[in-house]
């Protein structure tokens, strides 16, 4: 269990965190989405006490971080896989680690083992593919077998096995009652992993739901309309107060009106209709429209019609 | 919810971890620092490097004096000479200023303190371990450059008929004296070092402090120099490895007090260190 209250945190006059306040719960693997730059990352360290907060508090199972008797056993994180020495080997990495918290060294060798690391055990890491370097970081967040499990962008940089590997580890880690919370920017990796969501924009919590609720409440249902009658359709639809865009040659994706009113509008006015059907909207859309104004940094859209 | 019941248990077949007894603290954090310091290969460069330098340069600058001299062995006598066969401490020095500053800030340049500290996120430990492993190894290797250096140029000597033992007057203390100072070089950049969390500002910071700083002072006026002169960390601190304690201009420190206002420096250098490790973010 993790709870964040008015968590904030200022760089200088940047607020990157901004009252933030939830709670990810256990037995479930609750995703932390949010664009690049939303303060996912700052939130992680505040509440592994890297970064100390400028305001609010956060506690891990009911105390500070830093008070944890025994920190491996209470957190396994795994931030930036990057962050190790890479003239050390992986197990003396792992070893290191171990020793903080008195774990024997058997457990080092298991969850090498476990992380499918044995057989270079004693390369040093720098020499490590994304991958290897990935499935390093898991081993040490795995070390002191914690009740939470915190980790930021995991499938960075992964192949599809490893991607698969870390999603199926995720969900039994949460299916064996830990708390699971993994930031990604990727809202299709969440759709597939997570049960829980907490969406951040600028710092600001704005959503903090299932994932099926996320989809159901953020996004417009929308409607493609195929026709031979493109802009005589496309005139009335807007008279009838919907919204639609040309999708490609023979047809519209139309928002704010149904499917029903669609098609008795051809029907009326003797309109060809070659196809009618509602497009899903997925994680994606869903979150693209929650946090379109929260974008820390937005593309230009080239010349042309915006998408 | 994922209620999968199809997955397998995550830490099956592995050794359950033996139940959780008192905290996590500095005799783990010892344990964890004397690994990483081991298992890196730049503490055996540097080492490496510190004793080749430190020894070699003592040897070379002994040998080449002693062979060229004019000087009588009552001349010679008069001499600080113990000290003179640990000059090569001079250079030395400075790789201990990098092993000290490495010893700290490898682990901001490679990510590695992020991960350190969210394994035992009571800093004091940490820094106080690593302190102690630091000071350890290089209290070990500053007397073996020391010994090795002085029993080195003794045997250069001897062939001028100056006898140099450690039972000559003020000599082991000298020559264990050496060491220290090295452990002092260390400890004054691993301060810095902490302080300032960049390997390169750390170490020209430390090389400046214990040498340029010197060679600056050089160009001032004499009575300014006069002023100064004792204060500067390496002539205070190398009054412990010298027999003699007389400096150039001014009056110089005693071998304990120079030593004393040398580590000062060091302690200085490493409360500044140990204010920013705990406070400032990871």
């Amino acid at each position: 269990m993790i709870e964040a209250a008015g968590l904030s945190k200022r760089y200088g006059d940047k607020l990157a965190v901004d009252q933030l306040s939830f709670s990810v719960k256990p037995g479930q693997v609750t995703g932390f989405l949010g664009p690049n730059g939303a303060g996912k990352s700052t939130t992680m360290r505040m509440i592994l006490g890297l970064d100390a907060p400028t305001s609010g508090a956060v506690t891990v199972n009911g105390k500070p971080f830093r008070q944890a008797a025994h920190p491996l056993r209470e957190v396994g994180a795994l931030l930036d896989a990057k962050a190790v020495h890479g003239g050390r080997s992986a197990y003396n990495h792992l070893l290191c680690l171990a020793q903080t918290n008195n774990l024997p060294k058997k457990r080092v060798d298991e969850v090498l083992a476990l992380v499918g690391l044995n057989a270079v055990a004693k390369k040093r890491s720098q020499g490590f593919s994304l991958g290897m370097g990935q499935r390093l970081g898991i081993a040490a967040a795995l070390l002191g077998d914690p009740k939470v499990l915190m980790f930021d962008e995991p499938v960075n940089g992964l192949d599809p096995e490893g991607i698969l590997w870390i999603r199926n580890l995720m969900k039994a880690l949460a299916a064996e009652g830990r708390t699971v919370f993994v930031s990604s920017h990727l809202m299709s990796e969440m759709e597939s992993t997570a049960d829980h969501l907490i969406v951040i924009g600028r710092g600001k919590l704005v959503a903090d739901c299932t994932v099926q609720e996320f989809i159901d409440n953020n996004s417009e249902l929308s409607i493609r309309v195929r026709t031979p009658q493109l802009e005589q359709l496309g005139a009335l639809l807007a008279e009838k107060g919907g919204i639609a865009r040309a999708d490609g040659e023979d047809a519209l994706v139309v928002t704010k009106l149904g499917m029903t009113q669609i098609g008795d509008l051809a029907f009326d006015n003797q309109i060809r209709v070659h196809e009618l059907s509602p497009i899903q909207a997925s994680l994606e859309q869903a979150f693209m429209e929650l946090t379109k104004d929260s974008v820390e940094y937005h593309a230009a859209v080239p010349a042309g019609k915006g998408a | 919810m994922s209620a999968m019941t199809d997955t397998p248990a995550v830490f099956g077949g592995m050794t359950p971890l033996p139940e959780a007894s008192g905290r996590a603290g500095f005799s783990g954090a010892l344990r964890s620092e004397w690994t990483k310091i081991r298992s890196v290969k730049s503490t055996t460069w540097t080492l490496a490097a510190a004793i080749i330098i430190g020894v070699g340069i003592s040897a070379l600058g002994n040998w080449g004096q002693a062979n060229h001299t004019t000087e009588t062995a009552a001349q010679l006598a008069q001499k600080d000479l113990v000290q003179r066969t640990m000059f090569g401490i001079i250079l030395g020095q400075l790789v201990m200023v990098v092993f000290g500053a490495l010893a700290v800030t490898a682990e901001y340049s490679t990510g590695m303190i992020r991960t350190s500290l969210s394994a035992q996120p009571r800093r004091g430990n940490v820094f106080l371990a690593k302190l102690v492993v630091l000071t350890v190894v290089a209290f070990v290797v500053g007397e073996i450059i020391s010994f090795a250096s002085f029993f080195i140029g003794a045997h250069f000597w001897a062939t001028k008929g100056v006898s140099l033992s450690l039972s000559t007057h003020g000599a082991l203390q000298a020559v264990a004296g050496g060491g220290l100072y090295l452990v002092g070089a260390a400890l004054l950049a691993f301060g810095i070092g902490a302080a300032l969390r960049h390997t390169a500002g750390a170490i020209t910071l430390g090389v400046a402090l214990l040498f340029v700083i010197n060679i600056i002072t050089n160009f001032m006026p004499t009575s300014w120099q006069q002023d100064i002169d004792k204060w500067l960390p390496y002539n205070a601190g190398s009054q412990v490895w010298a027999t003699q304690h007389t400096a150039d201009v001014g009056t110089a420190f005693g071998a304990w007090a120079g030593f004393g206002v040398y580590i000062g420096y060091a302690v200085i250098a490493l409360l500044a260190g140990l204010w920013v490790f705990q406070r400032r973010d990871a």
